[in-house]
């Protein structure tokens, strides 16, 4: 237990002991929005910032203004001030004009749900389904038969051809939500319901996000980054995603500890024995910045610790700690950062 | 039933609020129909959506004979309610009990269509969505029908150690609301159970 | 026009044993005590939930920090959360109606006295049940786990299979429990208003404080009733296997939050109503008007506890509701905000051109216009549905909703507190130290919430242990937690007050303030059986008939 003092000099120097790859995470601001959806919530919140701005600025005068200028001066006479019941008219004029604002306020809102809810996905839409677990995403591609986790990638989308990616959003377990909030609102993943969302990215880049819906103990970290590659770098990510695992003799060791311990039960590796669906697809681990839903950066310390004791990074995550002796921890995860 | 304390009588003549009895008792009314609203809600909501397990069809008749007791219940309780206003004690005990033996009746025979649906049709609580919302929905009335059993047992054996007296009338009446709150929630769960439902 | 009342409290009783007080403070049904054990109580609840806050706060002061588990702290949102709705503000309120509606429509005591005390010790249980928990939370031979599925214990989250052990079920019941003790009062609080106002005081001359208080319990018998239902339902599930929010079994997650937010939403208004209610009474007397517009404030209040059952699934605009349902209850959300505005405008007409007093329960009702009116517009922003699919379960609804608990409600409670504790104690409070609670109350509370909207708006989803170092929340997270030590200051120096003047402050005597409601005349504190002669009333305000005969309302209302 750090005491409070700690926690504020720690602050000074603040660097997590799993600290991710790049030097400082992009601002998840829903104000610096990257994508049509996100783009529409901006335009209609500053519209909506300008109004209620507006109405607050107007009250608050007359508030301040009747604080100080009726304040009770002491007098000899010490009269009441006249006893005034109520005026017909001005009650009116202050239930009409609130009426009328908010009539416009519901048009300007009822045009955006439409236009971001009603989409009709284009032919050449990429086309996502995202599974919600404890603590994990998991991101399949129907249609280019890939299998991945935590970490999505899409095409950017010109804004005159767009190529959008729409997302079908399940979930495996609890409740969950996707939200990245550059791109778009969030969506919930629900049992037994079908979501979806849609994002077309107009620039380049990482982009973060989390699960924002109460999941369970590991909530926090169930953390999202959606890759926004240009069309050749995509095409490349799908062409090496669609390959099976890699094989190589030098860690054939490794990949028999995997194939003959409880791994198998949780994890898929394509081109392999290993089928289990309940963990992330592992065929490109290597491919990733980060493990855990983003809990880490995927490194060979960080790698090693996660499965020797998922608990230090992600206390309460459902990966059980493997009790493999220290030989056959780096033999796993050499197999392992082979999976590129 | 006076509500109001002592003020000079040509001002409390004309100053006459609401019996505060009944006013209780159709809040608890309100209060109670916005629960069994919720059950029928998910009843309503969840027909035709079991995954597997008995359907209603397959397993619910008709409960006529304790449908056609319970409400008659309702005559008989206001038959009583009218005798002691008239203080016809006699009258008033006899209507009463037999309201009694209706509500019972109608507790038996639901015990009875219950231990068939478990026993031989292998319906439960936690067989499927239908069993879930069955026996919650039908649970509840009948729960709400056994406090009324105990209401009625309780002012039965008041009234025949003779405390029960005419000026109790509005009393037992503020009951006797309850107890046609129990009968009209039956016309409401029978309608959803056995007609929609099926 | 009479309204005497006969002095009784200079008579001395020789002290009574200890156990005897307590015994007639335990089986007592008078509705003052009631009242003020439920204060009291949620006295009590209100430094527990106070305490969880901090350790949240603690937690959240830099990213990553460990100074409780992941597991601790999601037992303390859901317990901040459920403490401070039901067993802090909802007994509050419930004991401050209790303590000032029979005194204010001239009756002896509520309806149903003995139902009274039972509903108090229903919703005292309840709380009881709710922090055994901490003991019993994984059963007779476990360790203790208070529950940690969030306030509003979305399934299937709180299913068996991913909620073991009987945490949930403390929740669970504990809130059954409660619930039965609410709706009792909800019984009580409308017999009582409907069936013992005294001679003269028609619906339209009563006061604001038992309109708003008639509204709000009408609002409990209809909205508490769904919550126990669900939980009902929820029990079934857990104890007997049914499968109600069992999604494995085609059972459906989304009506457990139909059921819960058709309770949770009109629930806040229930919370702010009374709120309402003491505005309405402290901010005439101390601008030395009436009411502006009494007819429009009733009609609003009742159009609010109308249109309140209407706007639920604003709570639920991201699980993909078509596009009409998001509309609907769009609009309906911002319709419930006319209404309320009304309010504001109407207070702001009973100051205007009144001679303004700046005591201490008048500082907080001001504290309390102000933050309202940011409160509402913060939820107008949230009611523009695709808004909400950006700033829902962050820090920015985290910030709206304390905006309006913390800066309406409490300031609002405060200020009640302030107002009626010369009434209820017999003495009046030491005015500095209630001004200096104000002001550090006020800074405590900006520092805090004012800037907890920046991180929801810059992407901070709430109920999370801990947080990414690099995303901008950092120094937002530091500020806010700051400001958690002004308030607690502000709390010990109001408990000091409280304390002090109730020992050594001077006499209050009948009618400190110059007030025009009847419970201002009756002794300080009033005698058990409230009015010696039960008053008869012509006008909304009895006791400015009295002084000003020569001007008595009934010639203008």
């Amino acid at each position: 237990m750090r005491t409070l003092l700690a926690s504020l000099l720690s602050l000074a120097c603040a660097r997590s002991s799993f600290a991710l790859v790049q030097a400082a995470s992009p601002v998840p601001n829903i104000f610096k929005s990257e994508s049509t959806p996100a783009d529409s919530i901006h335009r209609l919140s500053v519209f909506v910032l300008i109004i209620t701005g507006l109405i607050f600025l107007v009250v608050f005068s007359l508030l301040a203004y009747a604080v100080v200028k009726f304040r009770n001066r002491p007098s000899p006479d010490n009269l009441e001030p006249p006893q005034v019941y109520g005026s017909n008219q001005i009650e009116l004029a202050w239930t009409v004009i609130p009426v009328l604002i908010v009539l416009v306020l519901f048009f300007a809102t009822a045009r955006v749900i439409q236009s971001v809810q009603d989409a009709v996905p284009p032919a050449n839409a990429v086309r996502v389904t995202a599974i919600g677990h404890q603590f994990w995403w998991e991101f399949r591609y129907p249609a280019l038969g890939i299998v991945t986790a935590n970490e999505l990638h899409v095409p950017v989308s010109d804004r005159d051809r767009p190529t959008p990616t729409y997302v079908t959003l399940l979930s495996a377990d609890t409740d969950h939500s996707f939200w990245v909030p550059q791109l778009a609102g969030k969506t919930d993943l629900i049992p037994n319901r079908i979501n979806s969302i849609w994002i077309d990215p107009h620039s380049t880049g990482m982009y973060v996000g989390q699960c924002a819906q109460y999941c369970g103990v590991q909530h926090a970290k169930m953390l999202l980054r959606v890759y926004v590659d240009s069309p050749d770098q995509f095409r490349a990510w799908v062409d090496a995603q669609k390959r099976p695992a890699q094989t190589s003799e030098a860690v054939a060791a490794g990949r028999r500890i995997f194939e003959s311990t409880a791994c198998v039960n949780c994890h898929a590796v394509t081109g392999t024995i290993a089928n289990g669906r309940f963990g992330p697809d592992l065929t490109h681990l290597a491919s990733r910045d980060t493990i855990a839903s983003g809990a880490a950066a995927n490194n060979h310390e960080n790698l090693k610790l996660w499965i020797r004791d998922p608990d230090a990074i992600k206390p309460g995550s459902l990966m059980p700690a493997m009790n493999l002796t220290d030989r056959d921890l780096e033999s796993v995860t050499a197999y392992l950062e082979s999976l590129k | 039933m006076s509500t109001i304390a002592t003020t000079p009588a040509s001002i409390e003549s004309q100053w006459s609020l609401p019996y505060k009895g009944h006013v209780g008792m159709l809040c608890l009314i309100g209060a109670e129909s916005a629960i069994f609203t919720i059950f029928v809600v998910a009843y309503i909501y969840y027909i035709g959506k079991s995954l597997s397990g008995p359907t209603p069809r397959e397993v619910l008749e008709l409960p006529i004979f304790a449908s056609i007791c319970l409400l008659s219940s309702s005559a008989t309780i206001h038959l009583a309610v009218g005798a002691l206003r008239k203080a016809s004690y006699g009258s008033f005990r006899l209507w009463w009990f037999l309201t009694l033996v209706l509500g019972s009746i109608f507790l038996f025979e639901t015990g009875r269509e219950w231990h068939h649906l478990i026993y031989d049709k292998g319906l439960t609580i936690s067989t499927n969505l239908f069993g879930s919302t069955y026996y919650s929905l039908v649970g509840l009335h009948a729960f709400h029908v056994t406090v009324g059993i105990f209401g009625l047992i309780t002012i039965l054996l008041l009234a025949l150690f003779r405390k029960v007296q005419q000026q109790h009338a509005p009393n037992v009446d503020t009951f006797a609301m309850y107890w046609h709150f129990v009968d009209t929630v039956w016309v409401v769960v029978f309608t959803v159970v056995y007609i929609i439902g099926r | 026009m009479s309204s005497e009342s006969i002095a009784l409290t200079g008579v001395h009783e020789p002290s009574r044993p200890l156990g005897n007080v307590l015994h007639s403070w335990i089986t007592t049904v008078d509705h003052k005590r009631i009242g003020i054990l439920y204060i009291l109580y949620a006295l009590l609840m209100l430094v527990i939930g106070g305490i969880e806050a901090t350790i949240i706060r603690i937690q959240l002061i830099v990213p990553h920090n460990n100074f409780v588990s992941p597991e601790f702290f999601n037992q303390m949102f859901t317990m901040h959360g459920t403490t401070m709705i039901f067993f802090v503000v909802m007994p509050m309120l419930f004991g401050f109606g209790n303590y000032l509606v029979p005194l204010m429509i001239g009756a002896r005591d509520m309806a149903f006295p003995r139902l009274n005390a039972f509903s108090f010790w229903l919703t005292a249980f309840g709380g009881l049940l709710l922090y055994f928990s901490f003991i019993g939370g994984n059963g007779l031979y476990g360790t203790g786990a208070a529950p940690d599925v969030g306030w509003w214990a979305y399934s299937p989250l709180t299913s068996k299979a991913f909620s073991p052990g009987h945490n949930t079920e403390f929740w669970t019941l504990s809130l059954l429990v409660s619930g039965f003790g609410s709706i009792g009062t909800a019984v009580n609080f409308i017999a009582t208003i409907l069936c013992l106002r005294c001679p003269g005081m028609t619906l339209g001359k009563m006061p604001l404080l038992p309109w708003l208080n008639l509204v709000t319990a009408g609002m409990v018998l209809f909205a508490i009733s769904p919550l126990t239902a669900a939980q009902i339902l929820l029990c079934l599930d857990r104890f007997l296997g049914a499968h109600f929010f069992d999604t494995q079994a085609g059972g459906s997650a989304v009506l457990w939050m139909h059921f819960f937010w058709i309770f949770g939403h009109p629930e806040v208004y229930i919370l702010v109503l009374p709120a309402f209610a003491f505005i309405s009474e402290i901010v005439p007397v101390f601008s030395r008007k009436p009411i502006f517009g009494y007819p429009i404030m009733v009609a609003a209040s009742v159009g609010i506890g109308f249109v309140s059952f209407s706007v639920w699934a604003h709570h639920m605009f991201t699980i993909g509701m078509n596009s009409y349902a998001n509309g609907f209850f769009a609009l309906t959300s911002m319709v419930v905000g006319i209404p309320t505005g009304i309010k504001i405008f109407n207070w702001l007409g009973t100051m205007w051109g009144g001679k303004l007093l700046f005591k201490t329960p008048m500082l907080f009702c001001i504290g309390f216009l102000f933050q309202f009116l940011m409160a509402g517009l913060t939820g107008i922003m949230l009611a523009a549905a695709p808004f909400n699919w950006q700033l829902n379960n962050s820090y920015f609804v985290v910030a709206h909703f304390h905006y309006v608990i913390v800066g309406g409600i409490l300031f609002a409670i405060f200020g009640a507190f302030y107002y009626w504790f010369p009434k209820m104690s017999g003495r009046l409070y030491n005015e500095t130290l209630g001004k200096l609670h104000f002001w550090l109350l006020i800074i405590g509370f900006h520092l805090t919430f004012d800037f907890m909207h920046i991180p929801g708006i810059l992407g901070m989803p709430r109920r999370i242990y801990t947080y990414e170092p690099g995303r901008g929340w950092e120094i937002w997270n530091l500020i806010v937690t700051i400001g958690v030590f002004f308030q607690i200051a502000a709390i010990i120096v109001f408990a000091a007050n409280l304390v002090y003047s109730i020992f050594k402050g001077k006499l209050a005597g009948n009618d400190p303030w110059d007030a025009w409601t009847l419970e201002w005349s009756v002794p300080s504190p009033p005698p058990e059986y409230n009015f010696a002669t039960i008053p008869v009333v012509n006008s909304r305000r009895p006791l400015w008939d009295i002084k000003h005969p020569e001007d008595p309302d009934w010639q203008y209302e």
